[in-house]
């Protein structure tokens, strides 16, 4: 991992959440930071170009937009790319994740509703031949404020 | 707007919203001119979502893969049904615990009711948060396992039309050393 300027490190750690709502609001953070909003956007777009930004946007509650669900099959691991190729094709995938365990590939699926939902875990259940684990959320215990990044 | 034009709207926004805002000076602008308003509606807009509550997060999401945080490990609990709230509102007050959900069992296959997410920069940082709740939350006699992550075969936002994978460690190839 390279090493992160003391703006960057601010602009990952201090604004995963409330992200002015006015019509310039790197202008705001530029401010708060004591740079020009030029400096902002570009390095925003280099961290997001590097891929330590995933993007600047908003995370939903789950549930509250669509259904969604964790999922996760129990798959050979000479078959595990293959089929996590195939979850992966399915537009409602967005997380797809290969984990220790024998429930090996883990993969949460969002959809405009539950009846699209359950056809969509159905459909992958098809497609891959193995049976999926539907877990969805019942109920969340702790307060999202952001990950506090420690630099070292 | 009339309601079926807001609903419409809104849902627009929101698929915008969640895949990224443009980064350029006047986003909320260019999201007007995408979608044929002003930007003044899709602030008021973006406000209305935020006032019911349903976003987790608004601002930059970063990959903690991409930060030396390389160890992700979701632990999962069998906690009696008794026990789950308070047993969730302990784990999930500590700030290195990430998510901290109840979950269905699905006997005889899947019997853990309690999922929270640890990152740490190595597993044995890991390991030392999960034996640090452990204690703190009296769990010891509670079953649990941390399920590591390996590969990462996906990532990103919600998307509920357009197709984009986008996950820098599955296009490279790259195995974590979990």
């Amino acid at each position: 991992m390279r090493q992160f300027s003391k703006l960057e490190q601010r602009l990952l750690n201090e604004f995963q959440q409330g992200l002015p709502l006015t019509p310039n609001p790197y202008a705001d953070i530029a401010r708060q930071l004591g740079v020009y909003e030029t400096t902002v956007v570009e390095t925003l777009k280099r961290l997001q170009t590097e891929g330590v930004v995933s993007r600047v946007g908003a995370v939903f509650r789950p549930n509250r937009v669509g259904a969604s669900t964790l999922a996760a099959m129990a798959v050979p691991e000479e078959q595990l790319e293959h089929i996590a190729a195939i979850v992966n094709a399915f537009d409602e995938v967005n997380h797809n994740y290969e984990r220790e365990h024998d429930y090996n590939l883990w993969f949460v699926v969002v959809a405009r509703d539950e009846e699209r939902l359950q056809q969509v875990l159905l459909e992958i259940e098809a497609c891959c031949g193995f049976t999926v684990l539907d877990l969805p959320l019942l109920e969340e215990f702790f307060i999202d404020l952001g990950f506090d990044l420690k630099w070292t | 707007m009339d309601m079926i034009k807001d609903t419409a709207f809104e849902t627009a926004l929101i698929e915008i919203i969640s895949k990224g805002l443009p980064l350029v000076k006047q986003p909320y602008a260019a999201i007007a001119e995408q979608l044929g308003c002003s930007e003044s509606e899709v602030i008021e807009g973006i406000q209305r979502i935020m006032m019911r509550g349903d976003l987790k997060r608004f601002g930059v999401v970063v990959r903690h893969r991409q930060l030396g945080y390389r160890a992700n490990g979701m632990v999962v609990w069998d906690v009696p049904d008794a026990r789950v709230r308070e047993v969730g509102h302990c784990i999930g007050q500590y700030a290195f615990v990430t998510l901290c959900y109840q979950r269905p069992r699905r006997l005889p296959d899947w019997h853990y009711n309690l999922f929270s997410m640890i990152h740490g920069q190595d597993r044995a940082a890991v390991e030392a948060q999960v034996d640090f709740i452990v204690e703190q939350c009296g769990l010891q006699d509670i079953d649990h396992k941390t399920l590591f992550s390996k590969r990462c075969f996906k990532q990103r936002g919600a998307s509920y039309s357009q197709a984009r994978a986008d996950c820098p460690d599955a296009r490279r190839g790259i195995a974590a050393n979990g």
